[in-house]
């Protein structure tokens, strides 16, 4: 027997806005900008149920999505959570986003936009499923009503209401406008699990047609009447300013309407055509004064962080029992050091966005990953209020973090506000969108351990010497000035909760802090941080002549059964302890990241010193699996990502800024290279894990693992490209 | 002015010669299908058909395709009914789908090439970058496409026949 757990929930907390006719948000300059089902609502008259749930004449419902679509499916996960409540037929659904204008005037109905850390699903899923209840409630209050009957003799599904003792049926649309004008129930039930019937299921996306059809509109595509193209560049030491610039060749270029000064530490070239802007910007000469930061080079920024690994002071992330002193006392001690490099989001579409400034409004079109923060960086940028100015969110031509910084839509704005009344889209080349990165913060690391005399470790420090984010950006650290983002997946509890049952364990932070920005990137500090323990777990099994499953298994037990658990699988589909050749070799790596338990197993080759991945087995525990065949999408794709960067990814430094400018010098992975992946979604139900990121972080442990068992090659710096395997 | 055959019609533009070809047909042209990903062809995002041959055209100057037919992923099919477009939609191969209407030109022009084509030469011709890592989804689609594309031709044959 299924354990039957609906919910109650206290609506009356939110603030539903009931009532208003939805459609032409976003149309402020008359174009036609394909954006989900805009465009559509324009044509059938269609009514606002609640914030999420807008139902046309035609049937046809849109739900409401304020997180941003990246690639990642989140978009269309949301819209069949809001669906399976709502009780509507799925082949009539469409989306839009709000903007985050309309967010402010209501009281952020739609709640957070932000979208990353694997949080669009697994942050959002309650309130947006109350949405799509409280929609169904309404329509089938108002059928009710209609009908003169009670409530609770009438049910919905697919779109129709029926009052199930006379058999009449109303369909949603005939309904919508009454229900409209209900008062929002107190409380709404939410569906059992057991009953999903689109949440779990591998539903299509929502957003592919266009996208194979070259008609969808990123925001590098977006093109406005009267539009000027802009390029710009600022000072390739992160930082540095801009003394004074040349513009007398560029102005003389063809297509060239202004060269201007950019925030105090950019330039850029206004043109009839993007080519133009970007040609003419190199003809621009600019003086940057750079200060000491532009004598740093990668070697400095190596020694900077090699200090950290012995240096006293420290921030204590995680401490139990007393490893120091555990390591101290034991003649038995094993050490390893490792290093990760600066790595570049490159996201297939350049940092861009489209504005439009006059003296009394603002307005941007941008492919964001944060609508609400666009808007205050919008505003900020340009010296307004944010209720004088809009932000109209694209589809992103990839994100992985780097669009949850809004440096680009600031720019941006500070070049239209110079050119008023005429829409300005900027975008940056491939080598101004790598120099002028959020990085993956650089670190390293040194793992010693202890050993009981069975073998297992008694005591592991983790000390990690390097950037932090959260640092760089000013967050509050509070007064001890620790930032708990460093310790993701070494962490003491939560969702980045370390899973191995060691007695004493110590992990703590030297932070050093390079003048290059650090970001969030695809996976965050799991990148390092579980390749880094994971290789250290094998280096410790290998010491102590044991398994490494065996090793692994011992230490999970008692202490994470859900880690263990996707682990076992993996390393049973593998065929974990079969006879390979001698060139050949199997690895593991395990970890709980975003709320969810991740494992890998990976078979390689050497072949005449070249790695050949041959296949990866994977498995993901994320509790609830929404829409399997997107995670299974989301897991192969996170394997790319990590694996380019494990593989090729670094940003090296040189006179301050990074050298490494496009794809020639920064690769990524091609299909060719591509391991054969084979999912399993092991979703266990009764949490909400995230699956964009967490797998990313256990691919590159799994490889190098198997490249030791291979070859004896232990891999403790990145990327593999740098080291040699024979 | 420069004369273009572009999907099968005729275009006059006034740019320089030297501008590549995915500046014309992205700003002057309005063809925002075909993309910029890095503007030195390492990334295939731009990849056009030049006469049926996959051409990465950031680096082309437009006078060099005057003369030439060129496709680009508008003109590939009236209504997204190439196979690929259609493998494509079967398997949803696209995730942020930037990549693709490049991917899906390099993979029609090696399925006009090769109607049947096996990883390994799937390996060789299809050297788009993709950072999403829609790879396993591209293969597949491949393969698929090849099949809907034989289906196809076996239809007609079969319809030829029976008409």
């Amino acid at each position: 027997m299924t354990q039957r757990s609906q919910q109650q929930i206290d609506i009356s907390r939110r603030n539903f806005v009931i009532g208003s006719t939805a459609g032409g948000a976003g149309l402020a300059l008359g174009m036609s900008l394909p954006l989900g089902a805009l465009a559509a609502n324009t044509k059938a008259q269609a009514t606002e149920v609640n914030v999420w749930v807008v139902i046309g004449t035609d049937d046809t419902v849109t739900v409401r999505v304020a997180r941003s679509e990246m690639g990642q499916g989140t978009l269309t996960g949301l819209v069949q959570m809001v669906a399976e409540e709502l009780e509507c037929d799925w082949d009539k659904v469409s989306w839009e986003f709000p903007t985050p204008g309309e967010s402010l005037r209501r009281d952020r109905a739609w709640g957070s936009f932000s979208t990353g850390g694997s949080r669009g699903i697994r942050e959002s899923h309650q309130y947006v499923r109350e949405g799509g209840a409280v929609a169904r409630t309404l329509l089938i209050g108002a059928a009710a009503q209609r009908w003169s009957v009670p409530v609770d003799e009438c049910t919905a599904k697919a779109g129709v209401i029926t009052h199930n003792p006379s058999g009449k049926t109303l369909r949603f649309a005939a309904v919508a406008e009454a229900a409209a004008q209900l008062p929002v129930p107190k409380t709404v039930t939410l569906k059992d699990p057991a009953d999903w019937e689109i949440i779990g299921k591998p539903m299509p996306r929502l957003d592919t047609a266009d996208k194979v059809t070259g008609k969808l509109r990123y925001g590098a595509d977006l093109k406005m009447p009267g539009m000027l193209y802009a390029a710009a560049h600022a000072c390739p030491v992160h930082g540095g300013k801009r003394q004074s610039f040349d513009a007398s060749k560029a102005e003389k270029m063809p297509g060239v309407r202004a060269v201007l000064p950019v925030g105090d530490d950019a330039v850029a070239v206004v043109a009839d055509s993007w080519w133009q802007a970007n040609q003419a910007l190199k003809q621009v000469k600019v003086d940057w004064e750079t200060g000491d930061s532009g004598k740093v080079d990668s070697a400095a920024i190596t020694a900077m962080l090699k200090e950290g690994l012995d240096a006293k002071d420290a921030y204590v992330g995680h401490e139990r029992g007393d490893a120091s002193s555990a390591i101290a006392g034991s003649d038995e001690v094993l050490s390893a050091e490792y290093s990760y490099p600066l790595q570049s989001h490159a996201p297939m579409e350049p940092m861009n966005a489209t504005v439009i400034w006059t003296s009394k409004r603002c307005e941007a079109w941008a492919p964001t990953q944060n609508g609400e923060a666009a808007l205050e960086a919008l505003a900020d940028a340009v010296g307004m209020l944010p209720e004088q100015c809009e932000v109209h969110k694209t589809l992103l031509g990839g994100g992985f973090g780097r669009r949850g910084f809004q440096d680009w839509l600031a720019q941006a704005g500070r070049i239209a506000k110079q050119m008023p009344g005429t829409p300005i889209k900027l975008m940056w080349s491939r080598e101004e969108d790598q120099r002028q990165g959020r990085y993956h913060p650089i670190t390293r690391s040194r793992l010693t351990a202890s050993f009981a005399k069975d073998g297992q470790p008694d005591a592991v420090h983790m000390r990690i010497s390097g950037q932090s984010i959260l640092a760089a950006l000013r967050a509050p650290l509070g007064e001890e000035r620790i930032d708990p983002v460093v310790f993701q997946s070494v962490a003491p509890e939560g969702d980045h909760a370390f899973i191995y049952g060691i007695e004493h364990f110590l992990a703590d932070h030297a932070m050093r802090n390079p003048h290059l920005r650090p970001g969030f990137w695809r996976g965050v500090n799991i990148n390092q941080n579980v390749f880094y323990f994971e290789s250290f777990m094998d280096e410790m099994a290998r010491h102590a002549g044991a398994d490494p499953l065996d090793y692994r298994r011992r230490l999970l037990r008692d202490s994470s059964p859900k880690a263990l658990a996707v682990l076992e699988d993996v390393a049973s589909r593998a065929g974990w302890g079969r006879q390979l050749a001698s060139n050949s070799g199997l690895g593991l790596a395990v970890c709980k990241a975003f709320g969810s338990y991740v494992a890998a197993c990976a078979e390689v080759s050497i072949d005449d010193g070249q790695l050949n991945m041959k296949k990866i087995w994977a498995a993901t525990d994320c509790g609830y699996a929404v829409n399997p065949q997107q995670i299974e999408a989301q897991v192969a794709g996170s394997f790319v990502f990590g694996l380019s960067a494990a593989l090729y990814g670094e940003m090296t430094v040189k006179d301050g800024a990074v050298q490494e400018t496009n794809f020639d010098t920064y690769p990524s992975m091609r299909l060719a290279a591509m391991p054969e992946v084979e999912t399993k979604v092991m979703a266990s139900g009764g949490f909400w894990g995230g699956v964009g990121e967490p797998t990313i972080a256990v691919a590159a442990p799994a490889v190098l693992n198997a490249v030791y068992a291979a070859t004896g090659v232990r891999i403790r710096e990145l990327p593999l490209k740098d080291q040699s395997l024979v | 002015m420069l004369k273009l055959n572009i999907n099968g019609s005729e275009h006059t533009v006034d740019v320089d010669p030297s501008t590549p070809l995915l500046w014309v047909l992205r700003d002057h042209l309005d063809l925002t299908g075909t993309k910029y990903g890095c503007g030195i062809a390492q990334c295939g995002a731009c990849t056009i058909h030049l006469d049926g041959v996959a051409t990465r055209c950031c680096v082309l100057p437009v006078s060099a395709a005057e003369g030439k037919a060129i496709t680009t992923i508008e003109g590939l099919s009236a209504d997204g009914s190439h196979p690929v477009q259609r493998a494509w939609v079967e398997l949803d191969t696209p995730q942020c789908g930037y990549c693709q209407p490049g991917m899906i030109m390099a993979a029609a022009a090696l399925l006009a090439d090769n109607a049947s084509p096996s990883d390994a030469d799937i390996n060789q011709r299809i050297t788009n970058i993709c950072r999403c890592g829609t790879f396993p989804r591209v293969r597949e689609g491949i393969h698929r496409a090849a099949e809907l594309a034989t289906n196809a031709m076996t239809d007609s044959a079969a319809e030829e026949v029976t008409s």
